[in-house]
């Protein structure tokens, strides 16, 4: 009986994950292209790649795409590192305070750089960023940055100092230290972190169609653009297909520097953390504040504002906590009140972020400990709704999802576990590397003293993998939080609407109300994922400290 | 190392998880989720919703007052499903893709810049509603009546009204526009992703002919500004969200919009719109083919037509009654200059040449 049930359990760990993937991801974009291939498909792929400007398209998607992950990781490690080596006041608010970006509207976030760039004087003149490549970097940066922090952070704190500080001892720079102890072992985590962020931004559309300006177009704009505004499915899906075949690429490329496995470390979390200096710690957040908190700031601004009404236009108006106060209120352009659009979402949240917690667990056992086969099958497939068109996946469900026993294309749950297809790759990633990085001494001590394979995992992977996978968790429900263009093809309904939805209706027409409206909903949705990350992650610190 | 059994709590954690997200649920709609995310849901999943009810498919801005749906059904007996999908675009691309096993019943939104290609593709059965006998006659696009007219509005240029005056006159015509005394002040959506920029390229073609690229290259020469989205123009460009442009395009409808959504309050709306720039939108409403409930989307089409529905358009999706005994609000009355003439085209011309002047207009304003 036991050994049945184990067994069985066994079984669970790969099925379900393999199953998830294969209903929600798998199927339903493997029906999109073969529709769309069906016909013209092929012959417009060969058209597309002797188009110069469809080349010209796809090495733009791709060099902005490289450049915003270096960028962003570049911005972020300071910050991991001082997550990871010092202690601070407000370290758990930082922490969740830096996840906000995630869940801003893309149309919000652009209104708010482009005043940053005007108050900064970057609209005009030899550093214009507004309407550049340069300002879809800049965006790209603020809405990434928290993958590095936290996935990078979260396993920085797990490596033992003391060989850092040996090496320092035996007369290493900082930088000597850094390039040659710490980074080899950082090495897995960047490489997590940074394909994740490069899947966003090579798919990035909101971002690239506000901010870059009218002329800018990427893979994922032209799919848009091919199959919604043209009809021109057989176009699209060429696109789709060009773009999945560069997203799979990339996944195994990175997914190959992971495997190179560094310097296993011996996760150290008794060793006394130093206070930060304040000089570095002043530097660090003053780049943080830069990237992350001068859009922000205009958003909170600009709920508090009157617009100036009848006399000179723009945000000229008083001072006013009247936008907060009319979210309870249902306006006649919404189903629901903006307040019941945030329980919505928050719904929705936990749902996604529930679903993604286990797929995404689950699926990352199976990524250390599986079949090696199984285990890079796993480590590919999981990361690929990141990187493909939201079109493709919305219409591949519609397509796909319509008979029994998977008519769910109708169904109101379809939207929280589309939107957990993002999460799982970010609780994948994020637990991976340190269920990878666990000392084999350690495994290796429990099984001389007796434990079965299955207690080590028990005793020695889960406390640690517990804490990755808070902040996997947390993600998963940021990212539902802020919705995603693949859902925004699926029939809803309209008393299931949730917040970014409300915002972009309360952003659709003209009217000062409506507009302060609307900032005053985003920032409630910010300060709501702040929230939930400081409880979700708030929840598991006892626990590991107390195990070890 | 004293340390407690972790798998079956981590497990147990997990489970809980779950079984707090869908338990919640399972409260409120009674919809057992089980972890893996299969979601099955007996009155939605199941191919067809409850009988005596009827599924309307609309794009997002489809809303009205409490009750007015409600209307229907104590009149019918048959409930209404209300669906949203998307935008326009993405409506009836999705409603193309899944033609014959379709998402609902009846079809709200489909627009005279979508509407041949909604036929093309055999979306519509056709069905000559009674109440079609009160609509403006010229609203009805398709003699073959698979589509009704439920209402119309006008996309045109918007003014700051307090940026104009004595010596710089509002200006009255697409040909003022590109005037170099107005060089500098339009700002303008991107016809490729935005429903009022395509709308405002159309009534430009409707006027000029072939001659519309020498307009646009002239538009270009005084410095016209073009944005992604209405958003980022309204919001983001144009002098009421903030910026510094006097002329933007939007709706007939704007300016008793910003009358009514004003703070604080104001006496008249801050804006004002040039009627002879004005390009008339259309919205249909259709049974969409491989409907099983065909009597009671008929009765639904009806019901759109009907005073109660009608009546409630304006002041909720901001869009003019197509039935001509339909009383408009006050603040329509007070407030909204509709053009006598506005541009129209031809669906079927819209859809034959969409995508050529779109690339031409692409080649001609941002190349």
């Amino acid at each position: 009986m036991r050994r049945a049930g184990r067994r069985a359990a066994a079984v669970a760990v790969w099925a379900l994950p393999a199953a998830f993937l294969a209903v929600f991801f798998l199927y339903p974009v493997g029906t999109i292209l073969f529709e769309g291939l069906d016909g013209r498909g092929l012959d417009r792929l060969v058209e597309l790649g002797g188009r110069a400007s469809f080349r010209s398209v796809a090495w733009f998607t791709l060099w902005q795409a490289v450049a915003s992950t270096v960028l962003t990781v570049l911005v972020a490690l300071p910050g991991a590192h001082l997550l990871a080596r010092r202690r601070f006041r407000g370290k758990a608010l930082l922490r969740a305070v830096t996840t906000v970006p995630f869940v801003l509207p893309t149309v919000v976030v652009g209104g708010a750089f482009l005043a940053v760039f005007e108050r900064l004087g970057l609209d005009d003149g030899p550093l214009r960023l507004t309407r550049t490549a340069g300002a879809i970097l800049v965006a790209h940066v603020f809405f990434n940055v928290a993958v590095v922090l936290r996935t990078v952070g979260t396993f920085w704190e797990g490596l033992d100092p003391r060989a850092d500080e040996q090496a320092r001892v035996l007369g290493a720079t900082p930088w000597q230290a850094f390039r040659w102890v710490t980074w080899p072992a950082l090495r897995p985590a960047v490489a997590a972190a940074a394909s994740i962020v490069f899947l966003f931004c090579f798919t990035s559309f909101g971002v690239v169609l506000v901010l870059g300006g009218p002329a800018r177009a990427t893979l994922e704009t032209e799919v848009w653009r091919h199959a919604v505004s043209r009809g021109d499915l057989a176009s699209a899906t060429a696109v789709a297909l060009v773009q999945l075949a560069a997203v799979v690429a990339a996944v195994v490329a990175s997914n190959h520097l992971q495997r190179r496995r560094a310097v296993v470390q011996r996760p150290v979390r008794r060793v006394p953390l130093p206070r930060a200096g304040r000089g570095l710690l002043a530097g660090n957040l003053s780049l943080l504040a830069a990237v992350l908190g001068l859009p922000v700031v205009v958003l909170v601004e600009r709920s508090l504002r009157q617009l100036g009404g009848g006399s000179g236009g723009g945000w000229s108006g008083g001072w006013t906590l009247g936008h907060y106060a009319a979210l309870a209120d249902r306006v006649n352009l919404l189903p629901v009140s903006a307040l019941e659009a945030l329980g919505n979402s928050l719904l929705f949240a936990v749902v996604a972020g529930g679903v993604a917690t286990v797929v995404g667990g689950l699926a990352a056992v199976v990524v250390v400990h599986g079949r090696r086969a199984v285990a890079r099958a796993f480590d590919l497939g999981m990361m690929l709704p990141l990187g493909v068109s939201a079109v493709t996946l919305g219409f591949g469900m519609l397509l796909a999802l319509d008979e029994p026993p998977l008519d769910l294309r109708s169904s109101r749950w379809l939207v929280p576990v589309a939107h957990s297809l993002v999460g799982v790759p970010f609780v994948m990633r994020t637990v991976v590397p340190t269920l990878r990085s666990v000392d084999q001494r350690l495994r290796e001590a429990a099984s001389t003293l007796g434990a079965s394979p299955a207690r080590v995992r028990r005793e020695v992977d889960c406390p640690l993998a517990l804490r990755a996978l808070a902040v996997g968790a947390a993600f998963s429900v940021a990212v539902s939080l802020g919705e995603f263009g693949a859902t925004s093809f699926l029939p809803r309904h309209p008393d299931r609407l949730t917040a970014p939805l409300a915002l972009f209706r309360l952003l659709g027409v003209p009217g000062g109300a409506l507009r302060g409206q609307a900032m005053a909903l985003a920032v409630v949705l910010m300060v709501l994922t702040a929230a939930a990350v400081l409880v979700i992650e708030g929840g598991r610190r006892g626990s590991v400290r107390g195990d070890w | 190392m004293r340390a407690p059994p972790a798998a079956p709590v981590l497990l147990l954690g997990l489970l809980l998880l779950a079984g707090v997200a869908c338990g919640g649920d399972a409260v409120s709609t009674s919809v057992p989720l089980s972890a893996g995310g299969a979601a099955t849901t007996p009155e939605r999943a199941a191919p067809a919703p409850p009988a005596g009810s009827v599924t309307l498919i609309s794009h997002d801005s489809f809303w009205v007052s409490e009750g007015t749906l409600a209307a229907f059904t104590e009149a019918t007996g048959i409930e209404v499903v209300h669906q949203t999908a998307g935008d326009t675009g993405q409506m009836v691309a999705s409603a193309i893709l899944t033609v014959g096993d379709p998402l609902g019943d009846v079809m709200f939104g489909v627009d005279n810049t979508f509407l041949q290609r909604a036929l093309d593709a055999d979306l519509f059965e056709a069905y000559e509603s009674p109440a079609l006998a009160g609509v403006h006659p010229e609203l009805v696009l398709d003699p073959g009546h698979r589509v009704t007219p439920v209402d119309f509005g006008d996309v045109c240029a918007n003014y700051w009204i307090d940026h104009f005056n004595a010596d710089l006159p509002v200006p009255t015509t697409l040909d003022d526009l590109a005037d170099p005394a107005y060089a500098g002040m339009l700002v303008v959506q991107n016809p490729e992703t935005s429903s009022p920029g395509l709308a405002f390229l159309l009534a430009t073609i409707a006027e000029y002919g072939d001659g519309w690229e020498d307009y646009w290259a002239a538009l270009r020469d005084n410095d016209v500004v073009v944005t992604a989205g209405w958003e980022d123009a309204y919001y983001g460009e144009f002098v009421s969200g903030g910026g510094e442009r006097p002329i933007v395009i939007s709706y007939a409808s704007s300016p008793p919009v910003e009358f009514i959504y004003a703070d604080p309050p104001v006496d008249k709306p801050p804006t004002g719109v040039i009627t002879e720039s004005c390009f008339r939108q259309v919205e249909f409403a259709g049974i969409l083919a491989g409907t099983e409930k065909r009597d009671a989307a008929e009765q639904l089409v009806d019901f759109l037509l009907s005073e109660t529905f009608q009546e409630d358009i304006p002041l909720n999706m901001f869009v003019f009654p197509a039935l001509a005994s339909a009383d408009l609000p006050q603040t329509f009355v007070d407030f909204v200059e509709l053009a006598d003439d506005p541009y129209v085209l031809d669906p079927a011309d819209i859809e034959a040449n969409r995508n050529a002047w779109t690339e031409r207009w692409t080649e001609v304003v941002l190349r």
